[in-house]
Parts: structure tokens; sequence; C-alpha cells
């Protein structure tokens, strides 16, 4: 596998690119930051496979122009491409997100169009070269309206749909969408808030997304118990949803 | 409680729906208010008293004081920075933890030059607490290996030191318990092994006198040598046990498969404390002593049997009961001469100490690091459970261990009062000199160090 990993220098991304590297896939490793990028890279080359390729490449979510050149560097890198996986986005409470507005046009924009946008180029790069599996990571946020996440989770929902969308319009020309829900996972991301019952770890989360790629499947909760846990929240009614607290 | 309660709550611990946020422990399990934060970024990890890695001291090493309940945890920075194949140099970030490491290099045919026994540690933690292995009577503490630390001192700067390079924070935060700073990066050179397996001698041995001396006698032929006792038996067979002797497998004599580590296996709950009497105590030892029934044997094993034993029992920790557990880990010189193991096994059964485990090591020269625990000597390390008596056994084993000039390993206590402490360690003082020099204020600082330093709560 040639793949490409948005965000990999951290999170989830720094353990999917892991378990790629480790068992043989090369990799390209895309973040904002230069000297993440290094670190990360050099900690791919070791922990990897021998012969395995390992890129990285300057690519920020947050300035859409460097997408189409970020991925064209990618695949010039591993000499192919056929597999791009986003795992970054923006997250911030509802607290600050209310208090800060220009905060939230960075969230709105950032987990929502500007990922779409980087979608669209992938689309293109994979579809021309004959398809591949684009994973993105979603989140749970987005299923239901919900007093704690009501606006990173809109932004959340738009890029579930447009993830779903993707994969009904073009799984028959070869492109597997795979839109990752993750529920809470203890990351640097989420480090500080209050743990739920049922948070994930890293790795963990990682090894069913590889799984997940691996067979294309459409849609992963990780971990599976806020499949379950989901299930249930988008089954209630609303009156029940503006009682409680979740 | 009513029935219904307590098995209520044994439904929550069991689940691991129990909230750790608001208290934190170190291996020992004995709770103290606190928050662990974990951020991946160290740089940028909010201003906190003390560092800590995977939280496997036993005692409060790693506790934040009442004061600042605040520990940064660095085990997701854990990035590798560069590795040389060819001289084995490895610089990682803190949080790397020796279980990564190993499934890593090994397969690589690299190892650690010293390694503790579990691989639930961060590189940051061995360097904190100098650790020691099995084979400290050849190579040392893990810290006289470390070429390199780069450290965020008191006042923000980060400073890369080592042996040539500010010697003097180097040798103080080796083994300085994260005192002088927040440790970042490490770098040391992996060693290169013949094959991923170990050969092993092992020998039932008859009485504890017979058991030191025939670990000083295989320090001379063997790299790696450790031993268990059973502290338990009296009389003439007072510390029987079994010596174990090791080196690396040689290419014509180990399997060509990789070895498999263990499934894990998890204690599923706390363990009512009637479990862990004298007589549970007696049944394990005599167990593990008579299932050696050869006098002699020897063979392959593989590294994570032999260097992890415990490893694969996820929680064991967990096994000692609601009041958690202690471990007594102290060096008595060659000095005290050879008898001195068992006189302190004879203090410690008069006293009624019993210890599901006890472990006597051989140690070789001191290191220059300033608090590194070895000295030239055996080491006995038990564990206890916490009971009301606790406090008063370890007050009568560390006045035997300061009169017979010893000393006690950091890493472990959690009970030890400060002026025996002082007692037991002239090299404090210097410790002091050097990390006042580095932090004035002394806002670095722990549970532990407050106890025994003497820091302001």
């Amino acid at each position: 596998m040639k793949a490409v990993v948005l965000g990999a220098t951290r999170g989830m991304g720094r353990a999917l690119a892991r378990k790629l590297a480790e068992r043989g896939d090369s990799v390209a490793v895309l973040g904002r930051d230069s000297a993440e990028l290094e670190r990360s890279g050099a900690d791919l080359r070791a922990r990897g496979a021998p012969g395995i390729r390992v890129a990285t490449i300057a690519c920020d979510l947050e300035k859409p122009d460097g997408f189409k050149a970020a991925l064209d560097a990618a695949e010039d890198a591993l000499l192919g491409l056929d597999t791009v996986i986003v795992t970054a986005g923006l997250f911030a409470t509802q607290e600050a997100l209310e208090a800060d507005p220009a905060l939230l046009a960075r969230v709105l924009t950032v987990d929502f169009s500007n990922t779409v946008l980087f979608c669209e180029e992938a689309r293109k790069k994979l579809l021309g070269r004959g398809g591949g599996t684009l994973c993105v990571f979603s989140s749970v946020a987005g299923d239901r309206g919900r007093k704690p996440v009501v606006l990173y989770g809109a932004a959340k929902a738009g890029l579930s749909r447009y993830l779903e969308g993707l994969d009904h319009r073009y799984r028959g020309q070869g492109l597997k969408t795979v839109c990752v829900k993750p529920g809470f996972v203890r990351t640097g991301m989420t480090e500080g808030l209050k743990a739920p019952p049922f948070a994930g770890e890293p790795e963990a989360v990682a090894d069913q997304v590889l799984t997940a790629i691996d067979l294309g499947l459409p849609e992963v909760y990780a971990p599976a118990m806020w499949g379950l846990v989901m299930g249930v929240i988008k089954g209630l009614p609303r009156f029940v949803m503006r009682r409680v607290g979740f | 409680m009513s029935p219904l309660a307590r098995w209520a709550r044994l439904v929550y611990e069991f689940s691991g729906m129990r909230s750790s946020e608001s208290l934190v422990s170190g291996w020992g399990r004995q709770f103290v208010p606190g928050v662990e934060l974990r951020p991946e970024d160290l740089h940028r990890a909010p201003r906190a008293p003390l560092f800590r890695g995977l939280g496997r001291s036993y005692g409060d090493s790693s506790l934040p004081p009442s004061s600042q309940p605040l520990v940064v945890s660095t085990v997701r920075a854990d990035r590798i920075l560069a590795f040389d194949e060819v001289t084995g140099m490895l610089r990682a970030e803190a949080g790397l933890s020796l279980k990564a490491l190993n499934r890593t290099f090994l397969p690589k045919g690299f190892f650690v030059p010293v390694t503790p026994g579990t691989q639930f540690v961060t590189l940051g933690g061995m360097v904190a607490a100098d650790v020691h292995g099995k084979n400290h009577h050849v190579d040392g503490c893990f810290g006289s290996h470390v070429r390199r630390l780069s450290i965020e001192v008191a006042d923000g700067r980060i400073v890369e030191c080592g042996p040539d390079l500010e010697r003097e924070l180097f040798l103080a935060t080796v083994g300085g318990m994260g005192l002088t700073g927040h440790i970042l990066e490490v770098e040391f050179p992996l060693s290169r092994i013949p094959t991923p397996w170990i050969y092993q001698e092992s020998e039932r041995v008859p009485d504890v006198d017979t058991y030191v001396r025939k670990l000083k006698e295989a320090a001379h032929e063997w790299p790696m040598t450790v031993g268990w006792i059973d502290c338990l038996s009296r009389g003439s067979s007072l510390g029987r046990g079994i010596l174990l002797k090791g080196r690396w497998a040689r290419g014509d004599e180990a399997p060509a498969n990789f070895p498999t580590e263990w499934p894990d296996v998890r204690v599923p709950f706390t363990m009512p404390e009637a479990v862990l009497g004298r007589l549970s105590v007696q049944a394990f030892n005599f167990g593990l002593y008579w299932s050696h029934f050869a006098k002699q044997k020897s063979g392959i094993v593989d590294p994570f049997r032999y260097f992890y034993p415990l490893d694969f029992i996820k929680d064991w920790n967990l096994g000692y009961g609601r009041r958690g557990l202690t471990q007594y880990q102290c060096v008595l010189p060659d000095a005290a001469g050879p008898d001195a193991a068992r006189r302190f096994l004879e203090l410690l059964t008069s006293r009624g100490g019993a210890s599901f485990l006890c472990v006597i090591k051989d140690c070789g020269p001191q290191s220059a690091a300033l608090l590194s625990f070895p000295m030239p000597g055996i080491s006995i390390a038990l564990d206890i459970a916490v009971r009301d008596d606790t406090q008063q056994l370890i007050d009568a084993l560390n006045e035997f261990v300061i009169a017979e000039g010893g000393r006690i390993y950091l890493a472990k206590d959690a009970f030890t009062r400060r002026e025996h402490f002082e007692r037991m360690e002239p090299r404090l003082a210097e410790f002091q000199r050097v990390r006042r020099v580095w932090d004035p204020t002394l806002r670095f600082k722990s549970r532990q160090s407050i106890r025994l330093f003497g820091d302001a709560p």
C-alpha cells in the first residue's frame, strides 16, 4: 500500500501511520509544522519494515492552495498512491466556540470546507490512478445534534454526509470511501477533557481503522462500542434529547 | 456496605469505569489527589512540578505535591528521532516505552544496554531512576550508557547535557528522580545481540549464605545473574532459593524463529486481603522452590520470560489488595560481610515480614551519578503488602541498612523517614547543591522529595 496520511504527526494519525509502516506500507506524512514532520518521519523510518518509503511533505489544512501540490509530491515520493487518509482536524469545546467567532470560523472551515476540498483533490488523484481508498476521520459528534457539540458536530455532520455521498457515487469506479467516526479517544486533542466510559486508545482505534481500510468498509465506529451508543442516541426522540445533557 | 453495593462496586472496578481523573498513584497503588496529563508535545506541556513516565515507581517518586496536584506523563511523546544501524545509537523522546523499543529493535538484533525487570517503563523514567538490571556487575546502570539528555530546566531553557557536556547537570539528572528538570529526549547506544534468545542455567540453592556465595562466584563468568529466595523458610534452610545465570544465546544454539510475547493476563479486581496471608505466601514460595525439582537446569529461554517474568500479568499489583503494596529494595555493601543477607532475613522474619517475592542481585561499582542506587555488594528486594505495621517494619529494616553502610532505592520507596535517608545518603548535599544551581526556587518536586529531601510541601 502507498498511503498519504494528513495529520500523521499526532494522535490517531500517528498511531495509524506507525501501523502502516510496521506492516510494510509506504507512507507520506503530511502536516503543517516542518520540525514535527521531520520528527515523525524519523520515527516511521526507524519503526518501519525494511524497504518502505517514508516521505514528509508540508501541507496545512488551513491553506487549500497547497492541497494539489502536496498530493502530487506524495505521489512522486512514494512512486504511486492508492490510499489517502485524513486524520487532521481542529477541535474546541462548545463553550470556547460560542465565545470566539474567529475560532468558530476556523473550526468550521478546517473541519468541513477545507477537508472536503482536500478530499476532492484526493478523489481526482485516486480516480485518475484507477481507484483506491479515501479514509477520513469524521466524528460521532456529527451523528445527532447534541448539547455539548453543537458547532463542532455540525461541521462533522456535513463531512459525514459528504463522505457517504462520495462512497455511493464513486465506489463503482473503484474509489472506496471509509468514514471513521471516533468516539472519545485519549489523544492530545482530547487531553484535559473528562473521559467518558468506553474512551478508546489511539493504537486500538488504528487497528480498527486499518481493518476497515483493508476491507473497504464505508463506515467504522471506533471504539466499536460507540456504534451501539450512537445507535441508541440516534433513536432517541427529540423531547428526550432536549432534556438530557449529552 | 450492602451485598448489592459491594457487587456494584466490583462491576464498576472491573469495567474500568472508575474515574482516575482526580487520583494518581505509583505502582504501589497508594492513591493521592492529582491530575495526570498526557500531552504529545512536551515543549508545550502545562507548567507542572513533575514529569513522570508510566508510573512504575512503587512509591511517591512520581506523585505531584498536594499544593500543585498536576503531573505530566510523557507516554505520548514517544517518537524515535534517530537511529544509526551501524553504531546502534538511538535518540528518542522521553516517553518511548521499553516495550515499544523492544518490539521495534529486538527483531533487528538490538537490545538496550541495561534493562529493568519490566518493559512498562519509559526512557525518561529509566534515566530518572538510573535503573539497573541483571548485568549490573558487568555493565553498570542505564545512566552510564546515556550519551545525551535534553532537559527543560527551571527557567524554561532546554539544555543538552551528557557525560562531556554540562556534566554536573547530567550527573544530577541521572538517578535524580526528575527533580533537576523535565527530561525531554534521551540518546544512548543500543547493543548488538547475537540472537534474541537467552541461554540460562539455574540452580536450586539450600540456604542464603550459599546463595550469596554462588551469586558472587557466578559474577566472574556470567554477564547476567539474578535469583529469588524464599524468605519465609527458617533454620538451616533460611533463604533457600534459585539462582539464575544467563547470557545471550549464540546462533548455533538458539531457535531460528523470533520469540513471541505471552498473551496478557489481567488481574480482574483487587484481591481481598485475606488471600495474601502468611500461609499463601508460604505456599507460593514452597511451590516456586520445589517447581525447580532438579538441582540444576539449563536451556534456552525467551527474552520476555527471562527479563520480564511478571509483565504478562498486566495488573499484578491489584493482587496486593485494597491498601496496595510497597517494595523494599536496599543494597548491602560488600563490607557488611558475606552473612549480611542472612542477618537481614533474620531481622525480617523476626519482625513477621512476609514477602511474596524476594530477589537478591549482585551489584558492581557505584556510578558517578549523584543519587544512583547501586554500590558494590548485593541488592535485596522485597514486595510487601501494606499493613498497619509496614512503617515500623521499614523503619527497622532501614536501621539495619544504615548500620551496615547500605542504602535504599528511591524508585521503590514510600515509607523511609527523612532522618534515615539523610544518614544513608552522604551524597545528598552535593545533589541538592547542583539542583539549586539549576532550580534555585526548587520548582521541581515530588511527594517523595518533600518527604525525603525536605522540600516545601
